[in-house]
């Protein structure tokens, strides 16, 4: 009991601090890894509530492939931080009332659902034996109950890829391309010429 | 109360420590095993000084490096310099958590061990990427830029290929996995996917024909060009320990991890953990026997043979795996 509410103020903490470190550091890339720790914590706090496939997912997704490309572009990038920092006090207002709106809700959420056994369980937070798999119980409800709905979110993932590529998928001329095919059907006497060269001539 | 703490506790360094002992050892006999192999390809005699048949070569490599001056560049990001390379280590050690070497033999047997060993192999990158960034110097650069989009291409992939294996297993836990080729190891019958895994793995430890990322003929020593002594070390650790790490998941998705090869007496009173062992080095024999024998790929002809050729193909070999497995009726439970 003691280890797991340990481990739990252990990844709950790192992970708060980090997400503060994302919006307070002063590089971009410190900022992208910042990010990428909190999401490991999270993906930690997922464990301890016994969710290891949808931990597994987070980082598999979130840190193995969309944090590489986003630290991909943010290295990439040529970025003005003084520039970057000058808009800071104007959208200070805007930023603030979106917190603002978010703790409500949080606030609302937490106030409301009292009702429910998460918060009312006051056992420690430890991992919940089932005897399914929670893989399997995913699927079973996710492709029997909401296939629809998941159906719907694989045709609109495909719509923001087909939107993605031809935004940025321009057709210039004069673009040498290599043709695989052509380059491995090559063979010696295609590459390769032999020609009887008189002395002191040349070709 | 205190004390059950302290014992699980002392339980848990000592069985980390049972695992990566041995596989710190394995890394420093695999690196002479690589030398000696590459050596008799190329008709030369390899290590032969430093002890036995110069068995001892790869100690005395380490001790040399390790007490050989640790530089860190004055225009690094030295943090970030410092952390990439202690990164790399922990994470191709951290993934030896959840391999079975024998029945019961594992650190933590957890349900989604195989999800756990994509998403460790998955975070490998940020090593590469973190090393190639903070020397702030192209070279490095360069080498993690390649890397980046190398490893997140074959992971697409190496989870197609995990998905026909878990079709066929029905469980994600790994000893199930073994379990489950009790009557047929899975490369026989999805030879196929065994093969664009071991390419995929090359890809994903940046082995030859796919080390671009460390390409020296054109980019120095790429992501690691600026590091010496114990940083370095830890850079050659870490990639050896993965690619023991990767072969070891080949062996347990393909080659039937602990299992002998056929259940019949001389060969079934064989400890499974030498019947794993025996699997693994055959995998690394092969890993160093294509290190030998193929030039180096181009980077377009990687990145076509990674989106082109391997996606298409497993995901075809999904389709027609799940299609097979319904019509028979052959589905797990």
């Amino acid at each position: 009991m003691v280890l797991y509410s340990l481990t739990f103020y252990l990844f709950s903490s790192v992970a708060v601090l980090s997400a503060l470190m994302v919006i307070s550091a002063k590089n971009p890339v410190h900022s992208v890894l910042f990010l990428i720790l909190s999401f490991v914590n999270a993906s930690g706090l997922f464990v301890l509530l016994g969710a290891e496939f949808l931990a597994m997912i987070l980082v598999v997704v979130y840190v193995g492939a969309v944090a590489v490309l986003f630290l991909f572009v943010v290295m990439m990038l040529d970025i003005n931080f003084v520039k970057l920092r000058e808009g800071f006090l104007q959208y200070l207002p805007f930023g603030a009332l979106l917190g603002i709106v978010l703790v409500i809700e949080l606030g609302i959420l937490f106030l409301t659902d009292r009702s429910s056994n998460i918060y009312n369980n006051q056992t420690p937070l430890q991992p919940i034996v089932n005897e399914v798999e929670n893989t399997k119980m995913i699927g079973q409800i996710l492709y029997t109950e909401y296939f629809y709905l998941f159906q719907i979110c694989g045709i609109i993932l495909l719509v923001a890829m087909i939107g993605s590529i031809t935004l940025t998928l321009r057709d210039k001329g004069g673009v040498k391309r290599q043709n695989i095919d052509s380059q491995n059907t090559v063979d010696a006497s295609a590459a390769i010429e032999k020609k009887k060269v008189k002395l002191g001539e040349g070709i | 109360m205190t004390y059950d703490i302290l014992i699980t506790g002392l339980i848990i360094i000592a069985q980390i420590l049972a695992v990566v002992v041995p596989v710190l050892i394995s890394v420093a006999f695999l690196v002479y095993a690589e030398r000696k192999v590459l050596a008799l390809i190329q008709l030369r005699r390899g290590p032969n000084i430093v002890g036995p048949f110069g068995i001892l070569q790869s100690f005395a490599d380490a001790l040399k490096l390790i007490t050989k001056e640790n530089i860190i560049p004055s225009g690094s990001n030295k943090i970030v310099f410092i952390l990439a390379p202690i990164i790399t280590m922990v994470l191709s050690l951290a993934g030896w958590a959840v391999i079975p070497f024998a029945p019961g033999w594992v650190v933590s047997d957890i349900n989604v061990g195989i999800m756990y060993l994509f998403a460790v192999s998955s975070l490998g990158v940020y090593g590469i990427i973190m090393a190639g960034w903070a020397s702030n110097s192209q070279y490095p650069f360069l080498g993690a830029l390649r890397s980046a989009a190398q490893m997140v291409s074959y992971e697409v992939s190496i989870g197609f290929v995990i998905i026909t294996v878990l079709l066929c297993v029905g469980s994600l836990n790994l000893s199930k996995i073994v379990l489950a080729q009790q009557t047929v190891w899975f490369a026989i019958p999805l030879l196929p996917m065994f093969i664009i895994f071991f390419i995929s793995a090359l890809a994903e430890t940046n082995r030859l024909p796919f080390d671009l990322p460390e390409d020296e003929s054109t980019l120095v020593a790429g992501f690691f060009t600026e590091y010496s002594s114990a940083s370095f070390v830890l850079f050659f650790l870490g990639e050896y320990a993965s690619m023991i790490l990767m072969s070891s998941m080949t062996v347990i998705l393909f080659l039937g991890g602990w299992l002998p090869p056929f259940d019949v007496y001389p060969l079934n009173v064989v400890p499974g953990v030498i019947w794993f062992t025996v699997k693994v080095i055959f995998i690394l024999f092969l890993f160093i026997w294509v290190r030998g024998t193929f030039p180096r790929y181009r980077y377009d002809q990687l990145m076509r043979l990674g989106w082109k050729v391997f996606l298409p193909f497993s995901l075809f070999w999904v389709v027609a795996t799940s299609g097979f497995l319904v019509y028979f009726d052959m589905l797990p439970n």
